[in-house]
């Protein structure tokens, strides 16, 4: 019996040092086949959040409880998914320290601590969404705007670069993308008037490949949607991680709002490449088409979602789709090889725009022209949805959009000029959704509420809508066994059926969730994770 | 919440004073600012150190918004106002609070006096009825203890006048019904996707499954009177005053 055993293990070891050691880039792009492991912010490349593991079910989700609690030595905003590679789990305690972590126990294997300079300048906190794997390196990018790649087994920087100047607004908060042998970043900073850019980096030692403005200077197609030298300080944030089709080899990114945010006086013209979806070259970085969801946006609708990406029949004939629920309340899907608008059509109220034309360009309303007395707008400043993680689940055939419902602002417009490094807005804000704290006394739906809106992608119907009392910061995941998991500001994490939106279960983590849950296996034991408040939460089934 | 209404008329103020252009959020961080770090010595209105008032928009010492930050950050020296240990982005809210301080109203009551309007508030006001103070009085209504500390003066005033006008979300009160037939009507503090929880007349603490209620929703209206023509405008003053005089126990 007992020499079996040993016997046995041996085997195992054999078979583990013939297991890939290193995350090959072509391991990433067939992620849904080891799904034991999260390789990348959204999953997989294809950003569905939607898992093939399926040891949870609908059944028995029920019977979930806690594995283990990582405590976050910090108490700033927990924002990021964790990765998990052969049983290690990655994750960003904020603002910037990467944690290597047994994914099985949650004991820390290493501890990489960086300290943001002074003059990092975030506008919405020091927050950090996640990190990138490639060979056997982890990559952060940080607060300050620098690139750092870190050894995976060790937590020693590798190369650190210094991506843009930190005291003009500069930041990097999303996680980085890997395709091929670059690591891809955008910065944000859209509040403070930088002009944002995506820039690809060699993996190996850190130096600039290419780089796209996401604002067009004299002499590049675009310019032109720019009075003056207002594209100077356009803004064009890029605050999540984009998305890449190996077929196209085309890397999607969503890109944020103009600057100044709120008044649009300066800088008259459609303000490309801001509030748009570019597509660019995996290699070169060239833009191959934009669309864009907002022009001339004087509502800080930022394109702050990750691109989702859908192979699916489409009007009787297989197409490469993209979904993408915008914080401007328009659900669009786009045929993502040419950038055709196929559809769209609102998740959440809207009222800034009366619809949109054949092409998808939004015909704006006469009554939402911004003002000093103010004007009253459905969906308010965070949008029908904000960077929240969207998920797909082609089992369900249905998009998954954590929303904001009921949700408005009154933006009363102010003079606005530029000083470096200082904030660059325009505009007083009111919403009806007050600033909430712990405690909370809405009970009715007219007071803004969030959601977890289920839609069919094909005609942006409604489906079915699961209702919490608080608005919602976190992102949705979905299985291959039918559940859907997302949390809230009320200190909830939720498993739900993904067919109809009834809940299943509830974990109590007292604590707000504003990032993205994922899923990961070890030994064969299925877990799902989530940060909450200041610790990351893994839960399993009991032994 | 509180101070989201705190804040509400001074909206406009950040279009009217704006040297830099200041978001509602910035006025609102910088309000909660101020109500930490400030209001112990220059009181809500901005008036209570002598010879200084940071509620009109203007200042002896300071005329631009960056003499201001000094001032915040390195204090007066020689002088009683400290200096403070705030990030230059917060202090920068704190501004934008000051400058939108000036466009909110002021009361129109005659000044009061604060023992007066305590002895009022005790008798024939009979406020204790429904509202607590330092650990007296019914839980029916907000406790008042710290109210001078986180209203301006126009805001007690119109409470008194017309308390329907705004019910404060912190001050809501719900019915509930149980599915086994009990009723209560309870100041509510907390309600999410799943549960209510409150606080009855009686001091009781009740948390609720909203599975196991029949019904619930908020009283629309205010159970608290209008006292104009219960009381004389001079009545008035003196109770406005006592409750600008309460500041919540000293805890250091
Ligand atoms: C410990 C008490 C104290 C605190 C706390 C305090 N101050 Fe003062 N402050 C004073 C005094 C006393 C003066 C009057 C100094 C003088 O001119 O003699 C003053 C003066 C000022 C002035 C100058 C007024 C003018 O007309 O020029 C400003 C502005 C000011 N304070 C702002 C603030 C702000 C904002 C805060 C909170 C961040 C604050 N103070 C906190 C005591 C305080
Ligand atoms: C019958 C009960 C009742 C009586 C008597 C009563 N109140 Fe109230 N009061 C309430 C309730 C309930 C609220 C909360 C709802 C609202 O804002 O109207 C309230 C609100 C207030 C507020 C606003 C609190 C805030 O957070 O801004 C003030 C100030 C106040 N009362 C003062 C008084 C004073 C002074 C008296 C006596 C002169 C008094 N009340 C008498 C029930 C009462």
């Amino acid at each position: 019996m007992m020499g079996r055993m040993v016997h046995c293990g041996l085997f195992l070891v054999l078979l583990a040092d013939w297991l890939p050691a290193q995350v090959t880039f072509d391991r990433i792009l067939s992620a849904n086949q080891e799904p034991q492991n999260w390789l990348t912010y959204s999953g997989t490349m294809l950003s569905q959040r939607h898992s093939q593991l399926t040891q949870i079910t609908p059944q028995n989700v029920k019977n979930l409880q806690l594995a283990w609690i990582f405590q976050a030595r910090s108490l700033e905003k927990f924002e990021a998914t964790s990765l998990v590679v052969d049983g290690v789990l990655y994750t960003v305690q904020p603002p910037n320290d990467v944690v290597a972590l047994d994914a099985a126990t949650g004991r820390t294997y290493w501890v990489y601590s960086y300290s943001p300079s002074a003059k990092a300048r975030p506008c919405c906190g020091r927050v950090n969404r996640g990190l990138a794997v490639l060979g056997d390196r982890v990559f952060m990018g940080t607060i300050d705007a620098r690139l750092i790649a870190l050894d995976a087994k060790t937590g020693k920087p590798v190369w650190s670069t210094q991506v843009a100047k930190p005291e003009s607004g500069y930041a990097l908060t999303h996680a980085p993308l890997i395709v091929k042998d670059k690591v891809i970043v955008g910065t944000a900073g859209g509040e403070y008037g930088i002009r944002g850019f995506i820039a690809a980096y060699d993996v190996n030692t850190g130096k600039e490949v290419w780089r796209f403005h996401n604002i067009p200077e004299p002499g590049e197609p675009g310019h032109e949607t720019w009075a003056g030298d207002s594209w100077k300080t356009g803004g064009g944030s890029v605050w999540v991680t984009g998305s890449y089709d190996s077929d196209l080899n085309l890397t999607y990114w969503g890109i944020g709002n103009p600057g100044p945010d709120w008044n649009g006086d300066s800088r008259k013209g459609d303000n490309l490449y801001t509030d748009s979806v570019v597509a660019l070259d995996g290699d070169t970085g060239k833009l191959k088409w934009h669309f864009q969801f907002s022009p001339h946006d004087e509502f800080d609708y930022d394109s702050v979602q990750v691109p989702v990406l859908v192979d699916m029949e489409w009007q009787g004939r297989p197409r490469k789709v993209m979904l993408w629920a915008n914080r401007n309340g328009y659900y669009y899907a786009l045929d993502r090889a040419n950038g055709q608008f196929l559809t769209g059509k609102p998740f959440v109220k809207v009222t800034w725009s009366t619809g949109l034309d054949e092409r998808g360009r939004p015909m704006k309303a006469t009554t939402a022209a911004s003002s000093p007395e103010g004007v009253l707008i459905y969906p308010g400043n965070q949008g029908g949805t904000n960077w929240y993680n969207s998920s797909y689940s082609p089992r369900t055939g249905l998009f998954y959009i954590p929303s904001w419902v009921e949700y408005n602002t009154t933006y009363y417009k102010l003079p606005v000029e530029y000083h470096e490094g200082r904030t660059f807005g325009g505009a007083a804000l009111r919403a009806n959704v007050g600033r909430r704290g712990a405690t909370l006394t809405r009970l009715e739906d007219s007071e803004g509420y969030g959601a977890v809106r289920a839609i069919d992608p094909k005609t942006g119907d409604l489906k079915w809508e699961f209702k919490m009392s608080d608005v919602t910061d976190a992102g949705v995941l979905t299985t291959a066994s039918d559940l859907l998991f997302t949390g809230g500001r009320e200190g909830y994490f939720f498993g739900l059926d993904a067919r109809n939106g009834q809940m299943l279960w509830k974990a109590i983590v007292g604590g707000v969730v504003a990032s993205g849950p994922m899923t990961y296996a070890v030994n064969g034991r299925q877990y799902v994770a989530v940060a909450a408040g200041n610790a990351l939460f893994s839960f399993a089934l009991p032994q | 919440m509180r101070v989201a209404r705190f804040l509400t008329p001074l909206l406009f103020a950040a279009a009217l004073f704006a040297q830099h252009t200041y978001t509602l959020a910035d006025i609102e961080n910088g309000g909660r600012l101020y109500l930490a770090n400030c209001t112990v010595c220059h009181g809500p209105d901005g008036d209570l150190q002598p010879g200084v008032n940071l509620g009109r928009g203007k200042f002896r010492r300071a005329s631009s918004d960056d003499e201001l930050e000094q001032i915040i950050t390195k204090g007066i020296p020689g002088t009683g106002m400290p200096s403070h240990d705030l990030t230059p982005q917060q202090v920068e809210s704190v501004v934008a609070y000051l400058r939108s301080m000036a466009a909110s109203g002021h009361s129109t009551l005659p000044s009061g006096n604060a023992a007066r309007g305590k002895a009022i508030f005790e008798g024939k006001g009979e406020c204790l009825n429904c509202h607590r103070v330092h650990g007296s009085g019914s839980y029916s209504g907000p406790d008042l203890s710290d109210i001078g500390l986180v209203r301006r003066t126009a805001e007690l005033e119109k409470s008194l006048v017309d308390p329907n006008a705004e019910i404060l979300p912190d001050n809501r009160v719900v019915h509930v019904v149980t599915k086994d037939g009990k009723e209560m009507t309870a100041r509510l503090l907390n309600a999410d996707t799943l549960a209510l929880l409150v606080l009855d007349a009686q001091g009781q603490l009740h948390s609720y499954s909203k599975s196991d209620l029949r019904e619930y929703s908020l009283m629309k209206d205010s159970s608290m009177p209008s006292y104009k023509g219960k009381l004389t405008t001079q009545e008035m003053g003196d109770v406005v005053s006592y409750m600008a005089s309460l500041k919540g126990a000293e805890t250091r």
